[in-house]
Formats: structure tokens, C-alpha cells, sequence
């Protein structure tokens, strides 16, 4: 079997091995899932080893439906593996989280884990635009699931939010895909969902605008971009730990490589008219972001609002022209969903201990579980962009591609990095310093092996990333690039444009010092 | 040259670092008192070692490493990379130099702190992220240690993270400090596509050099402009200083370390760092030497009226911070690192005796229940004088040289303005100076019984005693007017500074007049708080309102609250939350919801349940659909 | 011939769709349903003589075959509804009402 088909079923065949699992046995179904799950990440670290220069690697293609051009087509660039690694990896992490939390039906919960990984990784591995959609569908309704079942307090509203706002956008996007579908059959003369058929396809501006905007919305939707953010705070908040350490860790990102593999290459007119509308949207939200999470009074509103507020870094930069904000944007995508992920982790350890988030039940704990505390400061430095750790790299570098655009848009990326500084530093002031302020949390006991387990792979690649981001880098550089090919963006420069007709001084002799030329 | 053996000053406290972080509390006390200090010091001799190398490489000489490429990106490469030349060289020498005397000093201070190794363990992380700033060879490494310090400092300032205003004040310094680096960011982004236009995009200080001078002037200017918001948010000046005080919350070595030797240097150093582009920008100029002395000037009139013997050090600090950017300001990098090195030497000094005081006061800050301590703390009282006379600017210590090499070149490069107002300054700096001396040492003891002042031990107050000496020679030695050795040392880096020849003469009449304003400072706090102490009394009565102005600071920090903490809390709560996200988005959803239900709710009436009522309505439609094909064939 | 088989279907259809939509029995109302797919049955047949073609005939068999299967589910269901609601009267059977 291929590789990529392995990694897609491994998990289904587990989950159905864990389905005949009798009841009295169900306790034991967590060690099962989790080395599954560890299997799954080292068969998916093989890919690392299989990065293509130049297009697409592991590629598997089977006609399915071929009547319709609905094709089992996969392949992987430097970005989906990236993101597939970064599935694995979170995915385990996420199983190894619930294990003292989750106590209720707990076959299903380990089932839906494991679908959803499978969904995910397909997702990020489809070349097929209806296999892309199968997938995508495929993965919401285990989240579904996990945030109505297992999840906490308001968790049927917050599921059935989720579960409309996700689908609203890819009922559209099923439309736009079908008229897709009528297009090729006109230019190429078959109906065809593969992805370089449509990338050959000729699609009129004025029908394309509206086909890129029912693919956006999905996309959106699901990134989520302001304003259809409203949905992630809820799911979220009710959410249960692994299932907020997947959904922000993962889900997101696929909205975001939606727009990198589908929405923008297959409509680059479409894309290119609407570039500023959503790198504006994308300006939005960094700060809208930021400053709700500024007054949020529950930690994982305020992670959830401060995803928004990264995840807006993420659209400026895939909606940028230039290099180093498309690669800013992936490395951002890699760095939000670790830190971020870390976080909710985080968070949901002092949860079960004390079963409240609410900034106002903590304070002081930095004297109780240093630890503990001392992990959470790293995460949430590396939330805010610290250079050093692995949030800098990304923020940084869509910062100076978006100032290449325009420079207000390299000031207000740079604004949402200060105003991370202040939600951020201000939680972690409330939650751990000062005296503490309740009785219940002076006996709390620190971090359990587990989950050191859990939180040091994580905290390794905080620091790891942001000192030597170079081997990551260069991994999606050949993807990043393609992509900019694709996209035609407008190249815009402000600084060259409003240098143009300046004379500039003859080139001196330059004094070298400390360092020669290039 | 390349030498690899170079990123060794930056490993020994990086080692120093992970060693206390991760096994410093099994260690124990002794074994970190020992390893904290100690990395620091190979780091020194290291630096010692390079720079006898740089002494055979000549004037433009340098040592490079090349560490890693840290980040690339399309045609942008930013790599790791560290160079040790006269400047930086310089700048490492202080930092080792003044870092392992106040290393050794924290072993006296911190002795049985719960966090003791935790501390040694951010000291050492400080150190290394100061040396990252000063080696660093391109802005964006330069910008690592500018916020990794920034970080240190926050751990450092919430130290005892356990009271509330500790938190508090390293929260505010932390974000302060953000708001400088957004310009800081933005300025290397405006070089670098600056220089991608020009050439390619680039970040290294060497290709910069060759870069900025054919740039237009306004993207030089812009960049400088930006650079030094960042500045003025790390070097604590107006409009950014407010962090600093508060920042006195952490332990007192770090102060002398962190916030008054070389954290808070950063920004002089970056200016002089970037002095070809500051050259090439006169405007820049300007403004750093005006936001420099107007900082000088506010901060030491803050100082004046400070009850709380670290805040009028902090204020100090400022002010002197100011009259660095003076010196770049006007171009007299050299004078301008000069006044650094001094400074380093005699605030840190100036610190270190606080800390000798509060320590021997057993945490006492307060100087209005202090004095008569000359007795009880002769050593620590030795010391605190010469830096006293070191910071009042009384020759022959060593911030008279320095100072006043400032002020002349102020005066001689025709900024004659700036260079009342220092002097105005430098008078109230020899008044808060003395001022706190006799309040401190001088008079009858106004402390509780309860309190026992004891002298320090000697591992305090031998790093005193070295300070001391530096400070008392440093400035003859360093910069005798005409024969500065900084000033030779460095030329080879400042061949951008502007050249200020002023007569002898004049010279020697400003440094006369600037020592006859020292002493007056000085007379008039003698007259104030030690012949007559009841005069500070009656000149607080007579003019109140000056009074209440300087003791509440202008009223800057609730001012900034009021305008920006708080409206960008009620902008963020009210606006955004109640209307935006709660009303307009949700409202505009929960709408949709709500049609459809309703068109639900009337639909479903159609559903009678009668089995007969539906086979009617499907009859007559089929018959309808029959009767429109019948139509159709038939026209 | 053709046309009188016609006729006689759409007579069997007219029958079965007033059955269906006027009788009140459950069990009557089935068996028109019942008279109507036999009158498409006819249709199939007389087609299938007058063209000559298998599929009309084919098609019976699958309508036949269907309708048995149909019949014995719906009698099944009528008889066990009528068991709960107590009551043939297809009118009174209502719970469906939206």
C-alpha cells in the first residue's frame, strides 16, 4: 500500500478494530488509540524524507468515478507535508491529553479521534477537488461530535454553531465545485476534479469572482477570517481539551491550505481582484482579534480570540505577493497550531484540576505550581511573537512582506504583535503572579509525567523552530514559491514604487566593514 | 577575520543559563554561586582575549562568526552571525566587565532567596541576550537580544512575582517596551526593502554602510525615526521612560545590571551602532539630542522631590540616558559611549550601594526614615560618595569627563540650546545627588529602633570597591579631554561622526563653569538638607503647586492610563464586545436563524397529516404538469 | 385494439384515484392504490403487443413484484397502526400533522 493511502487508512482500520472492542474492555481502548497514534506519527515522518524539489511527491492516482472526473488522487508539497506531520503529531498529543479526562463512551470518543486525523491528513493530501470535499466533510463530523458529546457546560449550542457555520460554507463551495465541473467539461471536454486540469482551466472573471467567493466563504469559515469568526470561541470554549488542541492546532490550518491549494491558484483573477478586500479583512482581525481577547474572562475565549488574531497573519500573508509572507504565512500556520495547541493543553491540565477556566478563579499560581507556570510563560511568549521562540519567525517575516505591499499593512501586522503582548502578558499576570488569592489552588499539584510528556515535544519545537526555523523553510520554499507562480498576484512594492524616478547617488566606494558584500 | 572560537563569549552564559535553569536547584546554592559568576567571567576573559586580537587588525579591523543562517526567505537571508569590532568590543568588555562584578555582588545579595537559582539563572540569560545585541552583525539579530533582554528584564522586574505591584511594573515595562519595537521592526523593514530597491534587501550593519547613502534621504530618515522609537522605549526617554521607575521593583543588583549599567544602554548603543544612517539623516539627529536633553532636563527635576532612594536612582538613570542620546545626538558617538562606560560604571556602583542600604535596612527604601548611616555603613557609604561626586560631575571623577565632553560638544557643534538645558540638568543632578547622600548618611538616624543597620559582606562590597575605583579613574583615564583613548579606540567605527573642533579655551571655560554648577548643586542641598533641614519644608509650602507636580511625576503615568490603558480597554470591551461581535455579527446570524425558523414554522401547516389531503395535491399536481405539456405540443 | 386497452386503463386509474381520495376505509384506500399501478400495468402490456418491444413487459414483472412486496409491508403496517389507533378510518390518522 502507498504511503499516503497508509496513512489515510490506518487510522479507519484501528477505529474499527477499536468498535469491536467489547464494553467491559473499554477502559483499555486509550493505549490502543494512542499507539495508533504514535504508529501513525512515525509512518507520516517517512515523508519528511520524500520532499519534492518540484511538484508533488507520493503521488497515487485511481480513477474512482471516472464518468465524473472524481479521481482517488493524492500527493503531497513541502506545505502539506509540514501540516500532515504536524496532524500526527498534535493528534497524539491531543489522545495522550485526554487520558485522564475523557471517562464517558470512551470507544466513540478514541473513534472520532482517529476519523478525524484520517480526514484531516486526507484533506491535506487530496489533488482531487471533490476527494478535497469528501474529506473536508468527512472531518466535521467527528468534531461535531467531540464538542457535542464530550465537550463542556453550553457544548449542544456550540456544536450545532459550529456545525451550521461549517456547513453554510461548503454547501456554496459544493455549488461553485459542480459549475467547475459543467466549465471543464466545456473546455477540456471531460468533467475533471483534478487538480492540475483545473489549474488549466480558463474561468471567465465575472463567474470566476463568484466561484472564488463560495470557495472563500468555506475557507473562511473555517480559517475563520473576521466576520465569520463568531463560531471558534464557542466551539472552543466548549470543546474538550484534545478537541480544542485539534481544532485550533489543525482544523484551522485547512481553511488556510484551502486557500493555498484550491481557492486562490485554481482562481488567480478572481483571487488577485480581491486580494486587498481580504488582506484588509486580514488586518482586521489580527487586531479585532487581539483586542477581544484583551477582555476576555475565560482562558480559552482568550486563546480562542487570540487565534483569530493569528490566524489573521496567516491570510495577510497568503494574500501578500511576495516570498516572505507566503512563507511567514505557513510558518505561522506550523507556529500557531503548536503554540496555540500548547495552550489549550495548558489550559485544560488546570482545568481538570480546579473545573474552572475563569481568570478570576486563579492568581498567585506561580507560587503553587511553578512548573506548570513556568511552561505556560514559555507558550505564551511564544504566542506573542518573542524572537528566539518559534512565534517570531512567522509574525516576523509577514510582517516585512506585508510591509513590501503597503507599509500600513507592515504596521498594523506589527501592531496586532504589540496588542498580543498586552492580552497575553496580562492573563499570565492575572492566572500566575501576585498572592494567591484562593484557597483551593495552594494545594494544587504540578504537571504528571504524562503530562510533561505532553507539553515537552511541544516546548522543544517552540524553542527549536525559533532558532533554527532554516530546515522548515527551505522545506516549503519550492511549494511557496509554485504558489506565487500560480496566485499572479499583482506584484506590488510600495518601497520601490514610491522610489521610482528618484535619482539615486552614484554608488560610492563602499568601506566594507565588519562583513563583506553579499 | 573569521574565528569561530568567537561565539564562545556568547556560549559560556548561555551554558550558565541552562546549567542553573535545569539543575540549579538540585545543585544548590554553592554550586551556582559559583557557576553563575563564573560564565560570565570566562565570557569577559574571552572578550579580553578578541580584543588584544582586534588590537593587530588595525582601526577597521573585526572578527566575524558566522554561526547559522537563521532565517531565508525568498531573497531575504538573515544569518546568525556575530562580530566583535571596536564598538561591539567595547560594549562587551562593559557588559562581562560590570555583569560579573554584579554577579558576584547578587551572591551577597540574594543569599537564601527561595529563587536563588532561578535568578542566577535569568542573570545569566540577561547577559546573553545583552551580548546577542551587542554582537549581533544585522538588525533582526540585534532585535533578538533587544527583546530577549526586554525579557529578562520582565522576569527580573517581577522577580518576587508573589506581590502584586512586582507583577505589575514587569507587565508594564514588558509592553512598554513593545510599543518601542513596533517602530523598531517597522524601521528594519524600511531598510530592508530600502535596500532591496538600491541593491538587496539586507539587514547587515557592513552592507547597510555601503547601502544608506544612496537611499533618499526620507526612507533614511523614516528609518532612523522608527529606530529610535524603539530606542526610546528600551533607553527609557520621553515618551517612554514610565516603565523604568516602576521597573525599580525588581531585586536591586538587577536594577544596577539590567536597568541602569546596560539593558537601558541598548538604545545609545543602537544609535551609535547605526551612526552612518544617522549621519546621513541630520533631522534624526536632531531629534535624538532633543528628545535627549528634554529627558535629561524632566527626569532630573522628577528626581529632585523622590522620597524612595531607588526611584531617585531611576530618575538619575534616565537623565543620564538622556545625555548619551545628547552625545549621539550631536554626533559625538565617541562622547556618547564614553558617558556609557562611565555611567555603567557609577550608576551600577550607585545601585549596588542602595542595595547595600536597603539590605543593611533590612528592605527599607524610604530615605525620609533613613540617615546618620555614615557610621554604621562606613564601606557603603565610602562608595556611594565617590559615585556621588562620579554622578554630580565633581572632577576628577569620572562623570565630570564624560559628561562634559557631552555637553561641550553640544556646545561646540552649535547645538547651543541643548546645551543650557544640560547644564541646567547637570545642576539639578549634583543637588538630587547630594540630596540623597545627606539624607541618607548625614543627620540624626529617623529609622524605628526596630531596625539594626548593619554593613554588607565583604562579597558585596569588594565588586563595590572595584566599581569604585573604575569610577574614579574611568574618566581620566578613558577620556582626558583631547587625548580620549575612547574616542581613538572607536574612530575607526565613527568615521561618520561628526568632526567638532572647538578652541582649548573654550573647553576649559565650559568644564570650569560646568564644575561651579556641580558645586552650587551641591552647596545648596548642604544648605538644604544638613545646615537648616527644615527649609525643604517651607520651599515645599511656598510653591505647592511646582511641588505637587514634581512629586507626582507630572501626573504622566495616569495621564497615559487614562488616555491609552484605559480607552483601549473601553474600546476593546464596550465597542467590540457588546456591539460588534454580540449585536451586529451575531445579531445579523442569529436573524437568519430566526427567518428561517419562521418560514419553518408557517411551512409545516401544510403538513395536515391526512394521507388523502396529499395524494389530492399530487394528483392535481401531476395534472397540472400534464396540462402544461398538452400546452405546449398543442401551440 | 391499442386504444381500447388505453382506455380501459385510464378508467381503472380514474377508479383507483377516486378510491384513493374519497373512500375513508384505510384498507379500500390501499387497494386503489393498488388498481392505479395496475392500470399502468395494462399500459405497459398493451404498449409492449402494439411495439413489440420487452420492455413494457419487463417492467410489469418489476411493477408486479414491487407491488407484492408493497402490499404486504403496507398491510402489515395498516393492520398493526389499526391495532394501536383502534380505528380504520384513514381521516383519524393524523399523528403526522406538522
Amino acid at each position: 500500500m502507498k504511503l499516503l493511502t497508509l496513512l489515510i487508512m490506518f487510522p479507519l482500520v484501528v477505529s474499527l478494530i477499536i468498535m469491536l472492542v467489547p464494553r467491559r474492555y473499554e477502559g483499555d481502548v486509550k493505549f490502543v488509540a494512542f499507539v495508533a497514534a504514535v504508529i501513525e506519527l512515525i509512518l507520516s515522518l517517512r515523508l519528511w524524507y520524500g520532499i519534492p524539489e518540484k511538484g508533488y511527491a507520493f503521488v497515487e492516482q485511481v480513477a474512482w468515478v471516472p464518468a465524473y472526473g472524481i479521481n482517488y488522487y493524492l500527493g503531497v508539497d513541502g506545505v502539506s507535508i509540514l501540516l500532515i506531520i504536524l496532524t500526527t503529531f498534535l493528534t497524539t498529543i491531543a489522545i495522550l491529553a485526554s487520558f485522564k479526562s475523557i471517562f464517558l463512551y470512551e470507544k466513540e470518543y478514541y473513534i472520532a479521534f482517529l476519523v478525524l486525523e484520517s480526514a484531516i491528513i486526507g484533506s491535506f493530501s487530496a489533488l482531487n477537488l471533490v476527494l478535497f470535499y469528501i474529506f473536508w466533510e468527512m472531518m466535521l463530523i467527528p468534531m461535531v461530535l467531540i464538542i457535542g458529546v464530550w465537550g463542556s457546560g453550553n457544548r449542544i449550542y456550540a456544536a450545532v454553531k459550529f456545525f451550521l457555520f461549517t456547513l453554510v460554507g461548503s454547501l456554496l463551495m459544493l455549488l461553485a465545485l459542480i459549475y467547475l465541473g459543467k466549465l471543464s467539461l466545456a473546455q477540456l471536454g471531460r468533467v475533471s476534479f483534478d487538480l492540475d486540469d483545473l489549474l488549466r482551466l480558463g474561468i471567465p472573471v465575472g463567474v470566476g469572482k463568484w466561484l472564488f467567493a463560495a470557495f472563500a466563504l468555506a475557507f473562511a469559515i473555517k480559517v475563520p477570517m473576521f466576520p465569520v469568526h463568531t463560531w471558534l470561541p464557542d466551539a472552543h470554549t466548549e470543546a474538550p481539551t484534545a478537541g480544542s488542541i485539534i481544532l485550533a492546532g489543525v482544523l484551522l490550518k485547512v481553511g488556510a491550505y484551502g486557500f493555498f491549494r484550491y481557492g486562490v491558484p485554481v482562481y488567480p483573477d478572481a483571487a488577485g481582484a480581491l486580494r486587498w478586500t481580504f488582506l484588509i479583512l486580514g488586518l482586521i482581525a489580527i487586531s479585532y482579534g487581539a483586542m477581544l481577547a484583551l477582555v476576555q474572562k475565560d482562558l480559552k475565549r482568550l486563546i480562542a480570540y487570540s487565534s483569530v488574531s493569528h490566524m489573521g497573519f496567516v491570510v495577510v500573508g497568503l494574500f501578500s505577493s511576495n516570498q516572505q509572507a507566503v512563507d511567514g504565512a505557513v510558518m505561522q500556520m506550523i507556529n500557531h497550531g503548536l503554540s496555540t495547541g500548547a495552550l489549550f493543553l495548558l489550559v485544560g491540565m488546570i482545568y481538570d484540576r480546579r473545573h474552572t477556566r475563569l481568570i478570576k478563579d486563579f492568581g498567585g499560581l506561580a507560587a503553587a505550581i511553578p512548573l506548570y507556570s513556568a511552561a505556560f510563560v514559555i507558550v505564551g511568549l511564544s504566542s506573542i511573537g518573542l524572537p528566539g521562540l518559534n512565534g517570531f519567525i512567522g509574525e516576523v517575516l509577514v510582517v516585512l512582506g506585508a510591509f513590501r505591499e503597503h507599509y500600513l499593512a507592515g504596521v498594523f501586522t506589527a501592531i496586532g504583535a504589540l496588542l498580543a503582548a498586552s492580552y497575553m502578558l496580562w492573563a499570565i499576570k492575572r492566572v500566575f503572579f501576585g498572592p494567591i488569592t484562593h484557597d483551593e489552588n495552594r494545594n494544587l499539584r504540578d504537571m504528571s509525567v504524562r503530562e510533561w510528556v505532553c507539553v515537552i515535544p511541544l516546548i522543544v519545537l517552540i524553542v527549536y523552530l525559533g532558532l533554527f526555523p532554516g530546515r522548515v523553510l527551505k522545506i516549503m520554499k519550492p511549494a511557496t514559491k509554485h504558489y506565487l507562480e500560480l496566485a499572479e498576484f499583482e506584484r506590488t512594492n510600495w518601497m520601490a514604487e514610491h522610489l521610482k524616478g528618484i535619482r539615486f547617488p552614484a554608488e560610492e566606494s563602499p568601506h566594507e566593514h565588519g562583513g563583506e558584500g553579499e | 577575520m573569521e574565528d569561530a572560537m568567537l561565539r564562545l563569549i556568547l556560549l559560556f552564559p548561555l551554558a550558565g543559563f541552562l546549567f542553573n535553569a535545569f539543575l540549579g536547584k538540585r545543585a544548590g546554592e554553592r554550586v551556582v554561586s559559583w557557576v553563575g559568576p563564573a560564565s560570565i567571567f570566562f565570557s569577559f576573559a574571552t572578550g579580553v582575549y578578541f580584543m588584544s586580537q582586534l588590537a593587530g587588525l588595525g582601526e577597521h579591523g573585526y572578527i566575524r562568526d558566522v554561526i547559522f543562517t537563521w532565517i531565508a526567505s525568498g531573497e531575504v537571508s538573515i544569518p546568525f552571525s556575530i562580530v566583535f569590532d571596536h564598538l561591539s568590543g567595547w560594549m562587551v568588555l562593559v557588559v562581562t566587565g560590570v555583569g560579573f562584578l554584579i554577579h558576584v555582588y547578587s551572591i551577597g545579595y540574594m543569599h537564601g532567596d527561595k529563587g536563588y537559582y532561578r535568578y542566577f539563572a535569568y542573570l545569566n540569560l540577561f547577559v546573553f541576550m545583552m551580548l546577542v545585541l551587542v554582537l549581533g552583525s544585522n538588525l533582526l539579530l540585534m532585535f533578538l537580544g533587544w527583546e530577549g533582554v526586554g525579557l529578562c528584564s520582565y522576569l527580573l522586574i517581577g522577580f518576587w512575582f508573589t506581590e502584586e505591584e512586582r507583577a505589575r511594573a514587569g507587565m508594564k515595562a514588558f509592553i512598554v517596551n513593545r510599543i518601542g519595537d513596533l517602530g523598531f521592526i517597522l524601521g528594519i523593514a524600511t531598510l530592508l526593502w530600502g535596500s532591496a530597491v538600491v541593491s538587496h534587501p539586507t539587514v547587515e550593519f557592513s552592507q547597510l554602510q555601503a547601502v544608506v547613502p544612496r537611499l533618499p534621504e526620507w526612507v533614511v530618515l523614516a528609518a532612523t525615526l522608527l529606530l529610535f522609537v524603539g530606542a526610546t522605549g528600551k533607553s527609557a526617554q520621553i515618551p517612554l521612560y514610565v516603565w523604568l521607575p516602576d521597573a525599580m521593583a525588581g531585586p536591586t543588583p538587577v536594577s544596577a545590571l539590567i536597568h541602569a549599567a546596560t539593558m537601558v544602554t541598548a538604545g545609545v548603543y543602537m544609535v551609535a551602532r547605526m551612526n552612518f544612517a544617522y549621519s546621513a539623516a541630520p533631522l534624526a539627529m536632531d531629534v535624538v539630542a532633543g528628545v535627549g536633553v528634554a529627558t535629561a532636563f524632566f527626569a532630573a527635576t522628577m528626581g529632585l522631590v523622590a522620597t524612595d532612594i531607588k526611584k531617585v536612582l531611576a530618575y538619575s538613570t534616565v537623565s543620564q540616558l538622556g545625555y548619551m542620546f545628547v552625545g549621539v545626538g550631536v554626533g559625538a558617538y565617541a562622547g556618547g559611549m564614553f558617558h556609557l562606560t562611565t555611567h555603567a560604571f557609577f550608576k551600577a556602583l550607585l545601585f549596588l550601594g542602595a542595595g547595600s542600604v536597603i539590605h543593611g535596612m533590612s528592605g527599607e527604601q524610604d530615605i525620609r526614615k533613613m540617615g546618620g548611616l555614615k557610621d554604621k555603613m562606613p564601606w557603603t557609604y565610602r562608595v556611594f560618595l565617590i559615585e556621588g561626586l562620579a554622578l554630580a560631575g565633581i572632577p576628577p571623577f569620572a562623570g565630570f569627563f564624560s559628561k562634559d565632553e557631552i555637553l561641550f560638544k553640544a556646545f561646540a557643534s552649535g547645538h547651543k540650546l541643548i546645551w543650557a538645558v544640560g547644564i541646567a540638568a547637570a545642576f539639578m543632578t549634583a543637588f538630587y545627588t547630594f540630596r540623597l547622600i545627606f539624607l541618607v548618611f548625614y543627620n540624626t538616624p529617623r529609622y524605628d529602633e526596630s531596625v539594626h543597620p548593619h554593613e554588607s559582606p565583604p562579597v558585596m562590597i569588594i565588586p563595590m570597591a572595584i566599581l569604585a575605583v573604575l569610577s574614579f579613574i574611568g574618566g581620566f583615564v578613558l577620556g582626558f579631554p583631547h587625548h580620549s583613548l575612547i574616542e581613538a579606540f572607536m574612530e575607526g567605527v565613527f568615521r561618520h561622526g561628526v568632526e567638532i573642533h572647538g578652541a582649548s579655551g573654550l573647553e576649559m571655560g565650559l568644564m570650569f563653569l560646568s564644575t561651579i554648577v556641580a558645586v552650587a548643586g551641591w552647596a545648596v542641598a548642604y544648605r538644604m538638607y544638613v545646615v537648616d533641614t527644615t527649609l525643604p519644608e517651607k520651599i515645599a509650602q511656598r510653591f505647592k503647586a511646582a511641588y505637587a507636580l514634581l512629586f507626582n511625576r507630572y501626573w504622566v503615568d495616569e495621564i497615559y492610563d487614562t488616555l491609552f490603558v484605559k480607552t483601549y480597554l473601553g474600546i476593546s470591551d464596550g465597542i467590540m464586545r457588546y456591539i460588534v461581535d454580540d449585536v451586529i455579527i451575531e445579531g445579523f446570524l442569529n436573524t437568519a436563524a430566526r427567518t428561517s425558523l419562521g418560514t419553518g414554522r408557517q411551512l409545516r401547516k401544510l403538513q395536515t397529516g391526512d394521507v388523502q389531503a396529499y395524494g389530492f395535491a399530487m394528483l392535481a399536481g401531476v395534472l397540472l404538469v400534464l396540462a402544461y405539456i398538452v400546452w405546449r405540443w398543442a401551440t | 385494439m391499442f386504444g381500447e386497452l388505453i382506455i380501459l386503463s385510464a378508467v381503472l386509474f380514474a377508479v383507483g384515484a377516486v378510491g384513493f381520495l374519497t373512500r375513508r376505509n384505510a384498507f379500500v384506500v390501499l387497494m386503489s392504490l393498488e388498481l392505479m399501478l395496475n392500470a399502468a400495468n395494462v399500459v405497459f402490456v398493451a404498449a409492449s403487443k402494439q411495439w413489440g418491444g420487452p420492455e413494457g413487459l419487463a417492467s410489469v414483472l418489476i411493477v408486479i413484484a414491487i407491488a407484492a412486496a408493497e402490499a404486504a409491508v403496507a398491510l402489515a403496517a395498516l393492520l398493526a397502526l389499526f391495532r394501536v389507533v383502534g380505528t380504520e378510518k384513514i381521516d383519524e390518522w393524523r399523528a403526522l400533522r406538522g
